[in-house]
């Protein structure tokens, strides 16, 4: 067992992965000599040279598109986005080429696009999103956004492992903050399962990501108000747990999702429609949601602050669902 | 670089443009008839450079065709049926009726990667097939098409870009039909030659008469073979012409009269027809015998088409993701040692050549394109910085 922070979990399923497939090659900006603007993959150019650790020019489409034909030979490349907000910048061959290709044609492409994401270092509108929607509309690709160093590293060894085209979004804020003992062997942890990570009898709380944090910090204090929460962990976006939450909503009848994306066409309005549809009877209460603003991610840490959901609002919303 | 062809190729680059041709002209009866499920596209016209290009290409090679490129795809061993079958979207195509056209292919036989209907994409894609199949050490070359229209996606741009900086061996064939869906080339690109874009990259480029299959395929064996050789991706532009519209249902009025009437002196079969009888390579018999295969090939490939079923309806739902079980591995043709640690260590320092001054004076003006070249057949052009028209300018920088 090893202490590690969320940012060296991440290191180490990339090196262990490159030391136990030669199929695995990493691109990105920045990425070798440098090591990556947050040094994720410091250390993988010395040890696996230049063939499998490529610094590329700043082209996101060139870095995704490159991937996708790598993996048509059978590697399985995994391309750093240096921050998760320039995934825009290759929409198109995620979503077009990479996410389509098993379905139309039989090319199963195993890739993983990995970077920084999420809000909460005042890095403003260009460097603090939360995209994962956007990708979670599609078929064809996966959804990872892991909350703990345990987890960060099991998932990505699973990601890089499967056979889809997977998004891992690392949360910046937990990269030097959240620390954890975690195992010194080989582990993976299962895409697609959700994570109960506290056990409550009055009301459910699904989230992912830094929220997790957030929502743990909150559950504290409700439970010093006698407001059992149970916390589910949703780990993967795409695809959803769904049998974890309905089987927890049916316990405690009531639901609160909370998320630091942006509200409308966040993955709580996807939820709020799994539940209505599979367990309506099962609800005392309506669903609340507790997210970021429907606004781009402000800069000044006053503006960042109002935008993005806190313990506070958790508490709020929980003690007003759990009236019911 | 010497590149010859036996009397049986030459029949067999005549055997696959004429396949090519008919083919295409049966989808057009299959089309009227309502039997195609989708829009149809044409290659009338280019011929050549879709089949001149794709026989330059060895078995292990691999290709990604565009949408005009089915001669390309039966170079690479697909039959009339396949394309028969993907039109009509039924369910022994090879997409199984998930996708129609040109959108399929094969990993593992005829290595050929489906395009996508976004112009651009299969630039960065083929670059990435190139540098791993180096990076297996299969030795490969990666090649695909792109129309003069497609050359002004920034896919396109990144994808040459990031070819050029790795070196891959990747041939880029930009097919200038002269035409994008209704806008002339000239609308689009302001430049005479689209292979002058190879400059920018610092890659080597041809310009080559798309209509003469065998001056496309001298160039693109030459390109392959460099590309093998390890000079890095190559650029060929194909000055050809789309002789009907974007599609079938586009009458292509805005095209001049005339413009067709220059192409159509310039029908790459005619030509090729006329160049084989003059040149003694085939005999009347022989012509026939192909012309009679071709059509015996395309009755029985229609018929096994036309009794195909299709898809059911179930068939949607599957598919989407594919499954742990199903085993992926590349084929590995270097010792794997050689890329994994201790082997594979190095240091991690750049290499800096020079450091990036200007290289004479204050101020350099390179003046936009110098006087337009003449279209060329099939001669070489090297990718340099134009030496015409650069001047030099006072240190005070006093401009134009």
């Amino acid at each position: 067992m090893a202490h590690v922070t969320f940012l060296e979990a991440i290191r180490q399923a990339l090196f262990e992965e490159m030391e136990r497939d030669p199929a695995v090659v990493c691109l990105g900006e920045d990425i070798g000599v440098y090591g990556g603007a947050f040094k994720v993959t410091a250390g993988l150019l010395e040890r696996f040279g230049w063939e499998r650790v490529i610094d590329t020019p700043i082209s996101e489409t060139a870095i995704v598109g490159a991937a996708v034909g790598m993996s048509y030979l059978g590697l399985r490349p995994v391309a750093e986005m240096q921050f998760m907000d320039f995934i825009a910048c290759c929409f198109n061959q995620i979503t077009n080429f990479a996410a389509k290709s098993y379905y139309r044609w039989g090319a199963p492409v195993p890739i993983v696009i990995r970077g920084p994401s999420g809000g909460g270092v005042h890095g403003g509108p260009f460097h603090s999103q939360n995209p994962e929607m956007y990708f979670v509309h599609t078929p064809g690709l996966k959804v990872v956004y892991p909350a703990t160093p345990y987890d960060a590293k099991g998932l990505l060894k699973s990601a890089i492992r499967d056979n889809n085209p997977v998004l891992f979004f690392e949360h910046k804020f937990l990269y030097r903050r959240i620390k954890e003992e975690i195992p010194a062997d080989d582990y993976t942890v299962p895409l697609g399962q959700a994570k109960v990570r506290r056990e409550g009898r009055d009301l459910t709380l699904v989230t992912y990501a830094a929220m997790v944090h957030t929502c743990l910090e909150a559950a504290e204090q409700l439970a010093q108000e006698g407001i059992e929460v149970e916390l589910i962990d949703l780990r993967t976006l795409l695809p959803l747990d769904r049998e974890t939450i309905l089987q927890s909503l049916r316990k405690t009848n009531k639901l609160l999702v909370v998320h630091e994306d942006t509200k409308t066409g966040g993955i709580a309005g996807e939820i709020a429609a799994l539940v209505c549809e599979n367990a309506f009877e099962d609800l005392d209460g309506p669903i609340l949601r507790v997210t970021a603003l429907d606004t781009p991610v402000p800069y000044s840490p006053p503006l960042e602050e109002r935008f993005l959901p806190n313990v506070h609002d958790v508490v709020r919303a929980a003690r007003e669902l759990a009236r019911y | 670089m010497k590149i010859s062809l036996r009397r049986e190729q030459y029949l067999e680059l005549y055997y696959y443009m004429r396949l090519n041709r008919s083919l295409e002209e049966r989808l057009v009866t299959l089309f009227r008839q309502n039997k195609v499920v989708g829009g149809l596209y044409s290659s009338l016209g280019q011929e050549a450079t879709s089949v001149g290009t794709a026989y330059a290409l060895e078995k292990r090679d691999w290709m990604a065709p565009m949408i005009r490129n089915v001669g390309a795809l039966l170079v690479k061993g697909y039959r009339p049926r396949d394309i028969f079958l993907q039109y009509m979207a039924r369910y022994d195509s090879p997409t199984h009726g998930k996708d129609g056209t040109s959108h399929f292919g094969d990993l593992k036989e005829r290595h050929v990667i489906s395009p996508i209907s976004m112009l651009g994409d299969l630039i960065p894609v083929m670059t990435g097939v190139a540098i791993a199949g180096r990076y297996l050490g299969q030795n490969i070359v990666a090649m695909t098409w792109i129309g003069d229209g497609g050359t002004s996606t920034g896919a396109f741009h990144e994808g040459m870009n990031f070819a050029a900086t790795q070196r891959a061996p990747f041939v880029c064939v930009v097919e200038n039909n002269q035409w994008a869906y209704s806008t002339p080339v000239r609308r689009q690109v302001p430049i005479r030659n689209l292979a002058d874009r190879a400059r920018a990259y610092g890659i080597t480029s041809y310009i080559v008469d798309g209509n003469d299959v065998v001056a496309v395929y001298r160039v693109a064996k030459e390109a392959v073979e460099r590309c093998r050789a390890g000079e890095g991706p190559i650029l060929i532009e194909a000055k050809t012409m789309r002789m009907k519209g974007h599609a079938q249902h586009d009458p292509a009025e805005y095209v001049p009269r005339e413009m067709f009437e220059y192409w159509q002196a310039r029908d790459p079969i005619a030509r090729y027809e006329t160049f084989l009888s003059r040149q003694g390579l085939w005999t009347e018999q022989e012509k026939q015998q192909i012309l009679d295969r071709i059509e015996r090939e395309i009755a029985e490939d229609l018929a096994f088409a036309e009794n195909s079923p299709f898809p059911p309806p179930e068939l949607a739902e599957q598919g989407v993701y594919c499954e742990d079980a199903y085993e992926i591995k590349p084929e590995w043709q270097r010792p794997i040692e050689e890329v994994m640690p201790p082997k594979a260590s190095v240091q991690a320092v750049w290499q800096v050549e020079d450091f990036g001054g200007i290289a004479e004076g204050a101020v350099q003006v390179i003046e936009a394109a110098a006087a337009p070249a003449r279209d060329g057949t099939g001669r070489r052009q090297v990718a340099r910085t134009p030496q015409r028209g650069k001047k030099k300018l006072s240190a005070r920088g006093k401009g134009r």
